[in-house]
């Protein structure tokens, strides 16, 4: 028995070990994982931004190269989140060496907080650094710094649960694109990262409120430049909620074992 | 752990290790169950799976650390670099492992099962697909193993290999342990021994005088067979001798044989198929 009084509540050096092994891979490949996000939001700016926005009016106030800021970071975040979390999980299966993470005296709640939590430091990483590239081309004002930081956080953490449930969904390399490609750009694009659903016919700005993306994108840009298409409050209880339904899932992937275990 | 293919031994050792969900039953590893305390029970086990999957672009030094952590134990530098230095991996511990031949791919797996210090080791076939000189080392490491106390719990279809190196044997056929056994005794128990006459005169039939013993005539009645369990007490040569004296039988020469492992192993599996 004292074997068992030993060992801790908390896997401490198993979450760290699976943490610093997932940010070991992302250093491996820092030049993919940032510099293609980076310039793929820096052309947007030079079309978007340049090209195009120096015909638009302002949009709600604000210069439409600056407009687009948060909605382009919530872009990147998306879909870095999503593929980062999911292969994260799927390589392990694919390859086999997941044998020895299921075998281990790690419990669900700190294999998810290790793999998500590395996933979700790296959106993070991500975010700020399109930010920061964004400054470069258009002036980028922050009203509330810490509500930023908090949508940020919290849709970082979001869609690497979202992209942790695909990784363990997923039984094939195009599996693993499927949702991001098919689901989650569309949604992105009409969820107002580019315009105001208020720009919409009402027909189409109702239909849109069905788009779980513009409330994410609406609150996150409320922290730039306190405008929103919804109220912030109602943002906030769609970003917790979305956030809920992905804990859900995961801890049902957990007690079922399903995709992990036979 | 002895069976055929497909025999379940895999599926086992991934239920004890908790990769498997069981579909019935309890497993208690030391006293403890491995659902309901599988923190302790996982902390306990090192685990060498069949297939090498390593992380390719790993190093042993960087993969051995992390399997330690994984497994909640804090850095230990000096212990791994004994693991590594024992598993002769330590020149290479800085190489990736995707250049490192499959037995070296072998030996780290055994280094990360190692590395958090188990009290039981669970080597799937460690020997399958291996050459000779490899498979000696092998076994080489396996005796070092369990000189330092570790419990291992082996599989193997190789006969040869559990009767060399098995200090318990069990038998697992269809998903069922059907015999778990000293080998020694088991040998004892289930072995036969027999003892084959060369006879001087090829005899017809078996003379209704020899009828209390197990005999067999073979190679158009020129050899005679006694078989008889190796574990008896008294196995009745010398009556037999003495009987077939009194009766004129004679005999140029004998040897006995004893069954192997691998008589006694095809025999139980057969009797259940």
């Amino acid at each position: 028995m004292s074997h068992a009084m030993r060992f801790p509540a908390f896997n401490r050096h198993g979450v760290l070990a699976i943490y610093r092994f997932e940010m070991a891979r992302f250093r491996r490949t820092l030049w993919q994982s940032l510099a293609t996000p980076v310039i793929t939001t820096s052309l947007y700016f030079v079309v978007f931004g340049a090209a195009i926005g120096s015909r638009m009016i302002e949009v709600e106030g604000v210069p439409y190269g600056s407009f687009i800021v948060p909605g382009l970071i919530m872009l990147a975040m998306f879909t870095e989140s999503l593929s980062n979390a999911s292969f994260g999980i799927y390589l392990p299966r694919f390859t086999g060496t997941i044998y020895e993470v299921l075998s281990a005296p790690v419990s669900a709640f700190e294999m998810v907080l290790a793999y998500v939590g590395a996933a979700a430091t790296k959106s993070i990483l991500l975010g700020v650094v399109i930010l920061a590239t964004a400054n470069v081309f258009v002036p980028v004002t922050i009203s509330h710094p810490l509500w930023m930081i908090a949508f940020l956080v919290l849709t970082a953490t979001t869609f690497c649960l979202f992209g942790f449930i695909i990784g363990i969904w997923a039984n094939g390399f195009e599996q693993l694109q499927f949702i991001p490609m098919l689901v989650i750009t569309p949604l992105t694009f009409l969820g107002g990262a580019f315009y105001s659903i208020d720009m919409l016919p009402p027909a189409w700005r109702t239909a849109s409120l069905f788009n779980p993306v513009v409330y994410l994108i609406s609150g996150f840009r409320w922290s730039f430049y306190g405008t929103a298409d919804v109220a912030v409050g109602v943002s906030l209880a769609a970003t917790l909620g979305f956030f809920l339904i992905c804990l859900a899932a995961v801890v049902w992937i957990f007690q079922t074992g399903y995709r992990l275990k036979s | 752990m002895l069976g055929p293919n497909g025999a379940g031994k895999t599926t086992l050792i991934n239920v004890v290790c908790g990769i498997v969900t069981p579909t019935a039953g309890t497993v208690q590893v030391d006293g403890h169950d491995i659902l309901r305390n599988y923190r302790v029970t996982r902390s306990k086990i090192g685990l060498v799976p069949q297939e090498l999957h390593t992380d390719m672009f790993e190093t042993p030094w960087g993969t051995v650390s992390f399997s330690r952590g994984l497994f909640g134990r804090s850095p230990n530098p000096p212990h791994l670099e004994r693991v590594l230095r024992d598993l002769s991996l330590w020149d290479k511990r800085h190489d990736k492992i995707m250049t490192l031949s499959g037995g070296m791919k072998r030996r780290v797996l055994i280094a990360k099962a190692l590395a958090h210090e188990p009290e039981i080791l669970f080597l799937d076939e460690p020997t399958a697909g291996v050459d000779v000189e490899l498979r000696r080392d092998m076994w080489a490491l396996v005796r070092g193993l369990r000189a330092s106390g570790v419990t291992i719990v082996l599989t193997t279809h190789y006969i040869d290999e559990a009767e060399e190196m098995a200090d318990r044997i069990g038998v697992i056929s269809k998903g069922r342990l059907i015999v778990v056994e000293e080998k020694i005794a088991l040998m004892k128990k289930l072995g036969k021994k027999q003892l084959t006459l060369h006879l001087q005169e090829p005899l017809r039939e078996i003379p209704a005088a020899l009828g209390d013993w197990r005999l067999e005539l073979r190679n158009g009645g020129s050899e005679l067979d006694y078989t008889f369990d190796a574990g008896a007490s008294r196995a009745g040569i010398a009556s037999l001798l003495r009987r077939m004296g009194e009766l004129g039988i004679v005999y140029k020469d004998l040897n006995t044989s004893q069954s192997s492992l691998e008589d006694i192993f095809v025999s139980l599996v057969s009797e259940r198929a």
